[in-house]
């Protein structure tokens, strides 16, 4: 079959690939490029300023309960230094030059030799223990991750909770009340994961139910938290210390792996929340990707009409979807006091919340990635209380910005654009 | 009968199986249903039979997406009662309308982008292992041999947002034959797709039906219905107003049925007598939504005195391609001129100013602010200028009597133009863009999908209206995705497939067939000589 004269009208080459289309804009984009630039440029500042001389870098855990224990790691700072800037220069120029495509693994790498050129560069003279910064940054990302799976859980069926600060701060009360009353602090942990339920039902029925605005209705689901956990912690807790002691849980010692040197004390030793918040990493992934409740709940998240057509129930499962994330909170907010210190402080949980949502959007609303993110939260964490003993020129507080940072630059989609469910926030309506 | 219905979850009943094909399989007695305002379903009746391919046909408007909704148990009904093999039935849920065999392709798509399509398959139907563990590649070999049954191939392991419209139309056809549906409601499936994979649906359609299954086929299109059905059911204000067998009828008298009144389909116009060109596009690239290329290289010229119709099927670079005409949308290169005038990189009001009328293609989204007054709407693009406000401060009394003017000249129906324009029917809505927009000097119209959904007096309205504006030495450039309006209204038409342009052709010489074939990419496909 022949197509008469006028289909020839149109053009009948290959079609341009866009990429090789006449541009205004430079192609890389230009924020990757800046960040190797300043990045660069601080490793050079390094350099310059470096008194040269060893680094001595801890490698033995606490105690020394390993088989073998390990001698500090010597690190000629002026060779070391070097190293990392050129590490970044050929990262630069690979991605310049076309041959590297992920501009997030490249950028990935410069990241982490600006992070270790800064660490040579701060302990030049002195010795670090790095094993303990490291334990540090594992116990520190506990709360932190806790609150980014609750987030992961509440958003991926479209709800979005930014009460999880609030359901962390009055889990975190509870918690101790409960243990301390009855003496056992498993008592408290179920205590706090129903606080966090509890909470979590609030918000489900005020945003679900009647539709309120999700961010107004976790607004006040914070307010409250804080003026009630504040309001009976300084009435009833100052008088009754017997109420706010309840001991923490006792760390997790696996036999004989926690012998190994290295990995032995930080892996196989450490914080008994620690070893929850992993379990539930797993857990939330076979859940949400793996289950028939699982696929349930990112339908709703994505596109709760086609769920209802389908005769999903796009209420009740966000419902339990809120109410799972409560729980996981309450956990966070456990961690706090059965986790960590043992007693109740106002306003201890700072921002946790927070942060935790802030890793759930760095790691892209998964929970392995939501695990990566609050491991950088973390060390950050614990960085900034290592270099405040080391002593450091740069206040600690501008080291604490570099995780906010991160996010500032992950959310603004230079690395890898973070996509949230399509129908996060919005509440369903029938009809 | 064979193994597709072993297969499958739920009832396990096979299509045309013991069926009496003189009793219906569904049945509607005196349905109603209300809106605030509106008598959407007015006791409406009807029958379906076994094996039977039965169309709905109506404008928009005349209930026709209620009633299925209601058939689907996404709303109630006010009165009536809806009888599934003879048994009445009340359904609270669209799982209660699934368990009866009833399924519903709707005329958006109900997919999960970002899911598989056997993720979007199974769900709500899911098949298991261990109780709680999805069962893939259960699923997948469910998908597979409903595709080898019904001749519907899709590759369960994709993902839905990689798949081209006519197969993700295909992946909402497995859904419901993954539930075993066997009365399968289909609302306008043919909105997005090209001529060819129209032709490819029917066939697939009328195996379903030779197969046993019961169809309803809900249209606003004549000719879809006389080629597709055994028996026609139009409804008009929410009313069945005829009945036909579809082998019985023709054209002309359903669109007598359907609008009430006789129908001109032809638009009138006087020979076309272009001008100086007023618009002057080279070689404009555009990005989608998504950083995608969705415009390549578009050159075209539009003269004073003419219309150029885009065709296309919907998604092809026409909205980019207008958009970033009216500045709404950064073009990534090309030159556009307006009357002589660079206008690349100006503003939309700069762009306006210079003389543009624009109707977008949402008048609900981009076109009209729909908690504001009309009055208000109506002087969306001039409110800053003298008479309507001076020194920053608005004249209400000024904008009321230009208001009140243009109301009268474009036959804008509302009870005070004080009113919300949320209230008005779509038709009126349109106007108030029309009048707007037409109001100003202007030389040249850009408007996309300028009738979209609208009753045909207002078509016909518009259509009068754009060609006004042709006579008194404006140049038209409009999209629309129905070729009826293509043919009806251009002097000129080009065709948009993936970006760019593959053919022009002048009205007075154009057919169906060629536009079809040019708008399925016929000439980029390999294999044909020229």
């Amino acid at each position: 079959m022949s197509l008469p004269a006028w289909a020839d009208q149109g053009e009948r080459v290959e079609p341009r690939p866009f990429a090789r289309a006449p541009t205004r804009g430079s192609r890389p984009p230009a924020p990757v490029v800046v960040s190797f630039l300043v990045i660069l440029v601080i490793v050079l500042g390094f350099l310059r300023t470096s008194p040269g001389g060893e680094a001595l870098f801890g490698l033995a855990g606490s105690g020394g309960a390993e088989l073998v224990v390990l001698g500090p790691l010597s690190v000629p700072v002026n060779p070391a230094l070097y190293g990392f800037f050129l590490l970044t220069a050929v990262m630069g120029l690979a991605y310049a030059g076309g041959r590297l495509e992920a501009g997030g693994l490249v950028l990935g790498v410069a990241f982490l030799s600006l992070v270790g050129a800064f660490l040579v560069w701060a302990t030049a003279g002195q010795s670090l223990n790095l094993m303990g910064m490291l334990q540090a940054t594992l116990v520190r990302a506990v709360p932190i991750l806790l609150a980014a799976l609750s987030g992961v859980m509440c958003e991926r069926s479209g709800v979005v909770n930014i009460a999880i600060e609030g359901m962390m701060l009055g889990a975190a009360f509870t918690g101790v009340v409960a243990a301390s009353a009855t003496g056992n602090l498993l008592v408290g942990l179920v205590g706090a994961v129903a606080t966090g339920a509890l909470l979590a039902l609030v918000h489900a029925v005020l945003s679900i139910g009647y539709r309120v605005d999700q961010i107004v209705s976790g607004t006040v689901i914070n307010i409250f938290a804080t003026g009630v956990t504040s309001y009976l912690s300084a009435r009833f807790l100052q008088h009754m210390a017997w109420l706010n002691a309840s001991g923490t849980f006792p760390d997790v010692v696996v036999p004989g792996l926690s012998r190994l040197p290295l990995i032995g004390p930080l892996l196989f030793r450490g914080n008994f929340f620690f070893y929850l918040a992993i379990a539930l990493v797993a857990g939330l992934h076979v859940l949400l990707f793996r289950t028939r409740f699982g696929l349930r709940v990112r339908a709703v998240g994505e596109h709760p009409r086609a769920a209802d057509t389908l005769g999903v129930n796009v209420w009740r499962i966000r419902y339990v979807s809120v109410i799972l994330g409560g729980m996981i909170a309450g956990l966070g907010g456990a961690y706090f006091t059965l986790g960590s210190v043992g007693r109740f402080d106002e306003l201890m949980t700072a921002g946790r919340g927070f942060i935790g949502l802030a890793a759930m959007i760095f790691g892209k609303w998964t929970p392995a990635g939501a695990f990566g993110a609050s491991l950088l939260f973390g060390f950050a964490d614990s960085l900034q209380t290592k270099l405040q003993i080391l002593g450091t020129p740069i206040p600690p507080e501008f080291l604490l910005m570099a995780p906010y940072v991160a996010t500032i630059i992950v959310v603004s989609g230079i690395v890898g654009r973070a996509t949230p469910p399509a129908a996060d926030g919005q509440p369903y309506e029938k009809g | 009968m064979d193994d597709v219905e072993k297969a499958g979850v739920g009832r396990n009943q096979a299509p045309g199986e013991g069926q009496d094909r003189s009793r219906p399989v569904l049945e509607l007695r005196g349905i109603v249903k209300r809106f605030p305002g509106v008598l959407a379903n007015d006791h409406i009746s009807l029958k379906l039979y076994p094996g039977e391919i039965l169309a709905l046909l109506g404008e928009n408007g005349a209930g026709k997406t209620t009633l299925m909704n209601i058939l689907y148990g996404l709303l109630p009904p006010d009165e009536g009662t809806v009888m599934v093999r003879g048994e009445p039935v009340r359904f609270s849920s669209p799982a209660d309308a699934i368990e009866k065999g009833i399924g519903m392709v709707h005329q958006h798509f109900m997919l999960v982008p970002v899911m598989t399509v056997a993720e979007n398959v199974m769900l709500g139907e899911e098949k298991v292992h261990h109780r709680f563990f999805l069962d893939r590649a259960g699923v997948s070999e469910a998908i597979r041999k409903i595709s080898e049954r019904y001749g519907l191939a899709v590759d369960p392991q994709a993902y839905v947002q990689d798949l081209p419209v006519g197969i993700q139309q295909r992946v909402e056809i497995i859904k419901l034959l993954y539930r075993q549906a066997d009365i399968l409601i289909l609302d306008e499936p043919t909105a997005a797709l090209t001529p060819q994979e129209v032709h490819e649906l029917f066939g697939i359609l009328k195996g379903l039906a030779a197969a046993g299954h019961s169809l309803i086929f809900i249209t606003h299109k004549l000719k879809e219905a006389l080629e597709l059905a055994d028996r026609i059911v139009v409804l008009r204000r929410g009313q069945v107003v005829g009945e036909t067998e579809a082998a019985r009828a023709d054209e002309a008298t359903l669109a007598r049925m359907m609008v009430g009144r006789d129908v001109e389909l032809v638009v009138q116009k006087p020979v076309a007598r272009p001008g100086e060109p007023v618009l002057t596009v080279e070689d404009l690239w555009v990005e989608g939504e998504h950083g995608e290329p969705a415009v390549r290289g578009v050159s075209l010229e539009v003269r004073s005195g003419e219309i150029v119709g885009i065709a296309g099927v919907q998604g092809n670079g026409q909205t980019e391609f207008m958009e970033a005409l009216v500045g709404l949308r950064p073009s990534r290169a090309g030159r556009v001129m307006l009357l002589g005038r660079p206008v690349t990189g100006l503003s939309p009001r700069q762009v306006l100013e210079a003389g543009v009328g624009y109707i977008p293609e949402d008048r609900q989204r981009d076109g009209l602010i729909l908690p504001f007054a009309i009055e208000d709407n109506l002087v969306l693009d001039t409110y800053y200028h003298p008479p309507l406000s001076r020194r920053g401060w608005l004249d209400r009394r000024a904008i009321r009597q230009r208001a009140e003017k243009l109301a009268q000249a474009f036959d804008i129906r509302t009870a005070s133009l004080g009113l919300p324009v949320r209230t008005l029917s779509g038709g009126n809505q349109q106007k108030v863009i029309v009048a707007r927009e037409l109001s100003r000097s202007i030389r040249l119209i850009l408007a996309l999908q300028p009738t979209r959904g609208l009753d045909v007096g207002s078509i016909e309205y518009i259509h009068q209206r754009i060609v006004e504006a042709r006579e008194a030495g404006a140049g038209v450039l409009f999209v629309s995705t129905e070729l009826d309006e293509i043919l009806a209204l251009s002097d000129r038409i080009v065709v948009f497939y993936r970006g760019r342009i593959v053919g022009t052709l002048e009205a007075a010489a154009a057919d169906r067939e060629q536009l079809g074939l040019l708008m399925a990419g016929a000439t980029g496909t390999g294999g044909v000589a020229a």
